[in-house]
């Protein structure tokens, strides 16, 4: 079974890699870009069989070391 | 007084921690290294050190990694039984994220590594980091870090100045840290995170001594240990 995990940055928290990306759009002449925010993607393989399950641990994952819950907010996708 | 450095790999101040413990230690009371992998730590500690470096290359957060290190564990219970610790640099972000202090070290606000000289506020003489400072007392540590950003909810930050838990702050704001923070004390004011390497100057032929206040400071408070 296969997860994916979103991590991103809380609304309200400042991105500067995020404004430095927008930026640099602009830049290249993408206009309209009013906002871009940056995060990571983790995908992880399971031996577990149970989607229920699977989705349960990956959370406990997030909370205890994927993100970091004081600035960040995670989404898991078990596919 | 007996003191410890944790090194993980990665780390590159531990050294120089160690030496600058060793200085105010007395004799033969040299400053213990301890592997991450360890489970325990040596009996009779003071004050344990968390050395600046990049712990883990930084992989996923900075200091994430080494804060679930096994060691770590026994770190927190030692803090959490009033021991002192001292996270400096990368060791500030591993006590963030190990929870012993709130908030979180964001990437530097302009996105570059800043490694320079800075003034530093001594912002509380309340601890045994900082009694021998008189309040507002203006210092030079090096920085030298790429995520310095002091970040916290309005709450976190309310508590940390309602309790006199600012140890330092920048007089010109190196990173955007949000109030200026460069220190922070724990709850009980014995866990001190900063991001400023005290360590680095702390004998004249590294071009000064500002940073031997704060270590002469935790060996006169502790020099009964």
């Amino acid at each position: 079974m296969k997860a994916r995990i979103h991590v991103t940055l809380k609304n309200g928290v400042l991105d500067p890699q995020g404004a430095a990306v927008r930026h640099s759009l602009g830049a290249l002449g993408f206009d309209g870009v009013e906002k871009v925010r940056q995060g990571k993607i983790i995908e992880m393989e399971l031996t577990e069989t149970d989607a229920g399950k699977a989705e349960e641990q990956v959370k406990a994952m997030c909370e205890k070391l994927l993100a970091n819950t004081v600035i960040e907010d995670y989404a898991v996708e078990i596919l | 007084m007996r003191a410890a450095v944790i090194q993980f790999p990665g780390s590159n101040c531990d050294r120089d921690l160690a030496v600058a413990f060793d200085k105010v230690s007395g004799h033969n009371k040299q400053t213990q290294m301890v592997w991450h992998k360890e489970s325990s730590l040596p009996q009779g500690l003071d004050v344990i050190g968390i050395p600046g470096g990049f712990s883990f290359g930084d992989y996923l957060r900075c200091g994430a990694i080494a804060a679930r290190s096994p060691i770590m564990r026994s770190v927190v219970d030692f803090a959490n039984k009033g021991g002192y610790v001292v996270g400096i640099c990368n060791g500030f972000q591993v006590l963030t994220e190990s929870g012993l202090l709130p908030g979180v070290l964001m990437r530097n606000a302009q996105l570059k590594f800043v490694c320079k000289d800075v003034s530093l506020k001594v912002e509380t003489t309340d601890s045994i980091f900082t009694n021998e400072h008189k309040k507002g007392d203006i210092v030079t540590y090096p920085v030298a870090h790429h995520e310095g950003n002091y970040t916290a909810d309005a709450e976190t930050l309310k508590t940390l100045h309602g309790e006199d838990r600012v140890a330092y702050t920048y007089t010109n704001n190196p990173n955007g840290a949000m109030d200026d923070i460069a220190g922070i004390l724990s709850e009980n004011r014995r866990v001190l995170g900063m991001m400023p390497h005290p360590e680095r100057l702390n004998d004249p032929e590294l071009g000064g001594v500002d940073g031997s206040k704060l270590f002469e400071s935790v060996a006169g408070s502790l020099v009964s240990a």
